[in-house]
């Protein structure tokens, strides 16, 4: 058999290499570069400029880390903007939670989708709940006319130095805080703490948050196929906080099945080694 | 035409490498190999073609070989008679015709809204500036171009002026009936002169404002390193066919180095290259970027990013849609705040901010991300810092009154006064309010009070006041015992 290998660099000089059987899929749209491979371990997985996306095999720490731990601060979630997520794994997660009555996705590369849906329906099957509408655009000019109109907004988007770079801007949050409600929750994926390049992003975005948002806090959790495996989400709102105010009997009884998430881990995800206590003090 | 595709400069510096030439004259980095951190900095490509004149790459003070051939094909580009390179900014460029045209005592007409280089050229050469009070938009906060009608009585009442400068356009973006008024200077036998700092795109772009040569005008200083893509400091004198060219080289070699840079030479050059092959498909794409951003600007709301409907046949005559001009004063905001919050909260350096407005500069190096950025920032302004607009100054223009010459105010004894004390006093220093660099006062003005309480103000709202000995404008130099 040939000696396939994808490798991603979470630096210059580190990589992660997976063994791959064969591509899948592979384009180049008007944003970027869109590879589908099949390897033995992690299944079928999804790059976009070369960078890790998701794995058939952990995409669901991702994804749950990325939802649960906001519905179970509010159930009374009923309006959702989900900004990024060609993949349909946020959706896919927030599908479980009848009390929500529609679900914005807004991905500014419509290939994305169409990949996807083609090649990795284990996430993609998300977009077919009918409360999802999906908008082709770019997040930034979505939200920007918004008012009051979103209980929650997740930002399943990109590594902060390409089609993804406008998402981690301070006008772009302060864009979310108009557009979320009272009771609103801003959820974003936050880089890694361990590389320096990634850190430095980290600590940009939480800094960025932290001036938009009364409430601004960070959990982490562990994904083998991210840079380092130790990632990082921002949890902010313009009032509930993420751990005093989770409603944990009211998320148990929901009955949600969950393969990483459970409210024990919720509290415990929001207990950060000393050194990213320290990069979050210092910006 | 001549054969756009060639760059005659970069042929020549390509072929002085290829050769190998041994480098036994200055400069003395001797490309780069004698100052490393410098090499590094800038790399090997840039300071390897940092040279001197010498006879393959011609001389910019005399040129009779590439140099020569490449402002010709920069005139054949821009539809002039004559082309200079200039590597002294286009400040160089627009002293370069002041100093073509008049002499000591020698008339000139002008609007007062010209760059400051224009009277810092008065001061040089002895000519008198005749202000036309141009029109003003009161609601913008901004001035307008010249009325046809106004620079009419104005010949009248000095016939014997030289010339007419006019901007094209001004840096809001708004042009004047330069046809018209090209056709008036020379009916009176004047020069016509245009500072068209902020025109480079006009003469390649569809449906753009008319450009000073093709109005017919004599000369033109065209800042080639704005629009045109070229390094900062490089602009282009052009002439039309009235203007005795040899007349005019002699004048720039009056002040201009002997050692042009042949970065900024092979930069013009190659600039000129990529505007005659692509300029009009390049400035459509910068019209798309302003106009889009133009509407969803005027979506949010409070701010106005205005364009063609300002447009009224005469002081607004044209209006150059690249340019992406925005007012701030329906936020209760002055543009110079807007401008220091875009830098210091969101990351966004625009290009000035004046007391109402803010100009984003749009060009083809821009992305779609970045002007959804700033779209985004200015909304996010708006929901933040928007307030009752409160003891915002509308005073746009404060009429200039010329008691003697620029030179001769400039030259003359003086005494310094704190500013408050200089109402009455004739000025011999210049106030400038910066960005955009348009005088508030000149050498053999008179000061107001009027004048004073602008300065004070722009001042608390954050301009760069530059120009007088004293660096925070407290005291003004002022003409001695005219009091």
């Amino acid at each position: 058999m040939d000696d396939l290998w994808f490798s991603e660099y979470d630096t210059p000089s580190v990589r992660f290499p997976i063994k791959v059987k064969r591509q899948l899929h592979s384009e180049k749209s008007d944003y970027q570069e869109i590879s589908v491979y099949e390897s033995e371990e992690f299944g079928r997985f999804l790059t976009l400029d070369g960078v890790m996306m998701l794995t058939e095999k952990d995409e669901f720490i991702y994804h749950e880390m990325i939802t649960h731990p906001a519905m179970a601060v509010c159930p009374g979630i009923r309006r959702v903007l989900v900004i990024g997520a060609g993949d349909g794994g946020v959706v896919r997660e927030l599908s479980a939670y009848r009390g929500i009555e529609s679900i914005d996705v807004v991905e500014i590369d419509g290939r994305v989708i169409d990949v996807c849906r083609e090649y990795l329906p284990q996430t993609a099957c998300g977009f077919d709940d009918p409360r999802v509408k999906i908008h082709i655009q770019d997040g930034i000019r979505f939200i920007r006319h918004l008012e009051n109109v979103y209980d929650l907004i997740i930002v399943d988007s990109t590594d902060p130095f390409g089609p993804g770079e406008v998402l981690f801007t301070k006008e772009f949050y302060g864009n979310c805080y108009q557009a979320l409600t009272e009771q609103g929750i801003l959820i974003n994926q936050h880089e890694s703490p361990f590389y320096e390049e990634d850190a430095r992003a980290m600590q940009s975005a939480h800094h960025c948050i932290s001036q938009v948002f009364p409430v601004s806090e960070v959990y982490q959790a562990h994904i083998p196929t991210y840079p380092s495996g130790h990632w990082l989400f921002g949890f902010a709102s313009k009032g509930l906080h993420p751990v005093g105010d989770l409603k944990e009997e009211e998320w148990n009884r929901s009955g949600i099945r969950t393969r990483y998430y459970n409210t024990d881990l919720h509290r415990g995800a929001f207990c950060l080694p000393n050194y990213v206590k320290e990069m979050l003090a210092d910006e | 035409m001549l054969d756009q595709n060639r760059v005659p400069i970069l042929e020549g510096l390509e072929q002085m490498k290829r050769n190998r030439l041994v480098p036994f004259d200055v400069p003395g980095h001797k490309r780069g190999k004698g100052n490393p951190e410098l090499t590094k900095f800038l790399g090997e490509a840039c300071v390897s073609v940092d040279v001197n004149s010498m006879k393959p790459l011609d001389n910019l003070c005399h040129p009779v070989s590439v140099i020569k051939e490449a402002e010709e094909l920069a005139a054949d580009a821009f539809g002039a008679a004559h082309a200079f390179f200039m590597v002294g900014g286009t400040t160089s460029a627009v002293q370069a015709m002041v100093l073509s045209c008049l002499k000591r005592g020698d008339e000139i007409i002008l609007p007062r809204n010209v760059h400051q280089s224009v009277i810092h050229a008065l001061v040089l050469c002895g000519a008198v500036p005749v202000y036309i009070n141009p029109q003003a938009d009161s609601r913008l906060g901004i001035v307008l171009g010249m009325s046809v009608e106004d620079v009419k009585q104005t010949i009248a009442k000095h016939p014997n002026a030289k010339a007419i400068l006019v901007n094209n356009p001004t840096y809001y973006g708004i042009c004047s009936d330069i046809r018209q008024i090209t056709k008036l200077a020379h009916e009176h036998g004047m020069k016509m002169l245009a500072d068209e700092a902020h025109g480079t795109h006009f003469y390649f772009g569809a449906d753009m404002p008319v450009s000073a040569m093709a109005a017919g005008a004599d000369m033109a200083a065209v800042s080639m390193h704005k629009s045109g893509g070229s390094l900062t400091q490089s602009s282009l004198l052009l002439c039309g066919n009235r203007v005795n060219a040899d007349y005019v080289r002699k004048i720039i070699n009056l002040t201009q180095t002997t050692s042009g840079s042949y970065l900024l030479l092979s930069s013009l050059d190659i600039s000129r290259r990529n505007l005659a092959l692509r300029g009009e498909e390049l400035f459509e794409k910068v019209k798309r970027f302003s106009d889009y951003a133009r509407t969803e600007i005027n979506a949010i709301g409070d701010y106005y990013a205005y364009s063609k409907e300002l447009v009224n046949g005469d002081s607004v005559f044209d209006f150059d849609t690249t340019k992406l001009s925005i007012n701030t004063l329906k936020l209760g905001l002055a543009g110079i705040e807007v401008y220091d919050l875009l830098r210091d909260e969101y990351a966004i350096q625009v290009e000035f901010g004046d007391l109402g407005n803010i100009l984003a500069y749009i060009s083809v190096g821009d992305k779609n991300k970045n002007i959804e950025r700033l779209i985004s920032a200015l909304s996010d302004i708006r929901r933040i810092y928007k307030r009752e607009n409160r003891d915002l100054l509308d005073s746009v223009y404060i009429n200039p009154v010329v008691v003697m010459s620029p030179q001769d105010a400039f030259y003359a004894d003086k005494e310094s006064l704190p500013l408050t004390e200089c109402a009455g006093r004739v000025s011999a220093e210049f106030v400038m309010c910066y960005p955009p660099g348009i005088p508030l006062l000149a050498p053999g003005e008179l000061v107001t009070e009027e004048l004073i309480t602008y300065i004070q103000y722009a001042k608390v709202k954050g301009c760069t006041l530059t120009g007088p000995e004293s660096m925070d404008v407290s005291r003004l130099n002022v003409l001695k015992g005219d009091n």
